[in-house]
């Protein structure tokens, strides 16, 4: 917190170096369960990208007035309104894709990748470096689960976007569609994640990723009345 | 009775939370370390899942559609659901310490976990009756636990496996609960009605 952050620093962090799905596992429900179609992957993380710039500036712009104790109320109430904007206007404008991901738009609510931005950055940086936070790591997210929801769109359906592209290269294998394809492409892209990534920092990313995850987020949202 | 029955055999293993619709999964890959914590886990899950069903219920049928603020369903269940589990923390604290220092540590994280919220959700959707959404939470509570401890048992092996380096820590857990989703395709065939 001493030094002063760089804003284009604070953008690409959540892209690649702090990937919240790849590299700080956060938010698994959605980057596992709706990630059967690319498209939907690409839904689904513009959608919780609007909330996390949205939630990401309103709680950095009260963050000096909510006092210590009733911020997490205060911070599920911001992200839970932004859930609601975005559900709504899915629904008006795309009930396709709205019906495609079901309870998962509401469920952005719990999505542990916002709190956590919430807490860990937006309580603690001005407005500006907030919002920008929020799209480095809105498009980290978005950019992972699309990367999921291809793999799975092309082993699984045999399609990308829709688009046919294996048709005459092998039988689609269903089960990459079906809830263990999920489990098994998210495995296989972390594992590849962390053989990229810096092989010093990695015991340390996993190390916080694997325990914290959730529980670690949530451990950190309940610290206020401990 | 039969229905309740059908709700009750397909939350658990049909549509089981965690493996085949990924409610949870946080909670599932984070306290699935040990037999032990898992079962402090799962008791504090479908506790909590019981009482929210519950409460959110009565909250949607005589707060938010009588008065047409269904689109405050997100907000209204989210804060109903943290205050609960609040609540559910302080009361046992007083009364019940034993239960309180086994369930104490899990009850915090149940607010964030998404089975909760999703099981609200999912009554909404499919217009379930009182009691039908009690026994809804109560069997999502029980397939979450279900999944649950078999999987730490799985994990508690991975320990002590030879398993390649990038694969350390998070990747191989999650090619184990492929495996262990796809044991539960299985139950897809059964169609109780």
């Amino acid at each position: 917190m001493a030094e002063r952050k760089k804003p284009i620093s604070v953008l690409l962090n959540g892209l690649i170096k702090e990937n919240p799905t790849l590299r700080l596992l956060l938010g698994m429900c959605p980057s596992l369960a709706v990630t059967t179609m690319a498209k939907n992957g690409l839904g689904m993380g513009a959608a919780a990208t609007f909330v996390l710039v949205g939630s990401n500036l309103v709680i950095s712009l009260i963050r000096k007035i909510v006092p210590d104790k009733v911020r997490i109320p205060a911070y599920i109430t911001v992200i839970a309104t932004f859930t609601t904007i975005v559900h709504l206007l899915l629904a008006a404008f795309l009930p396709e894709l709205n019906k495609q991901l079901g309870i998962y738009i509401p469920l952005i609510v719990v999505n542990c990748i916002i709190f956590a931005r919430a807490e860990m950055f937006a309580q603690k940086n001005g407005p500006l470096l907030s919002v920008l936070d929020g799209l480095g790591m809105g498009a980290g997210f978005t950019l992972a689960i699309t990367a999921i929801g291809s793999v799975r769109e092309i082993l699984g359906a045999g399609t990308w976007m829709g688009i046919p592209v294996t048709v005459n290269l092998f039988e689609p294998a269903i089960m990459f569609i079906l809830p263990p394809g999920g489990f098994l492409v998210m495995g296989f892209l972390v594992a590849l994640f962390n053989k990229l990534a810096d092989k010093k920092d990695k015991s340390l990313e996993c190390e916080t990723g694997c325990e914290a995850g959730c529980p670690g987020c949530s451990k950190a949202a309940n610290g206020g009345e401990a | 009775m039969k229905e309740l029955f059908a709700i009750l055999i397909g939350a658990i293993l049909v549509e089981n939370f965690v493996l085949s619709k990924f409610l949870g999964i946080c909670p599932f890959l984070g306290v699935s370390k040990k037999t032990s914590t898992a079962l402090g886990m799962s008791g504090a899950v479908v506790f909590v899942l019981v009482m929210s069903q519950a409460v959110t219920w009565l909250a949607n049928e005589y707060l938010l559609e009588p008065y047409n603020l269904e689109y405050l369903q997100t907000i209204t269940f989210i804060l109903v659901i943290a205050a609960l589990v609040q609540f559910v923390e302080t009361v046992l604290k007083k009364l019940m310490p034993p239960l309180y220092k086994a369930l104490g540590v899990y009850l915090p994280l149940i607010t964030t976990n998404c089975a909760v919220l999703g099981s609200a959700l999912i009554f909404v959707e499919r217009n379930y009756t009182f009691i039908e959404a009690v026994v809804f939470g109560f069997a999502a509570g029980l397939g979450f636990t279900l999944a649950l401890i078999l999987f730490s048992g799985i994990r508690e092996r991975l320990e002590t496996a030879d398993i390649p380096e990038a694969f350390k820590g998070m990747p191989i857990t999650l090619v184990a609960a492929s495996l262990v989703s796809i044991t539960f395709i299985g139950f897809a065939g059964l169609i109780i009605g």
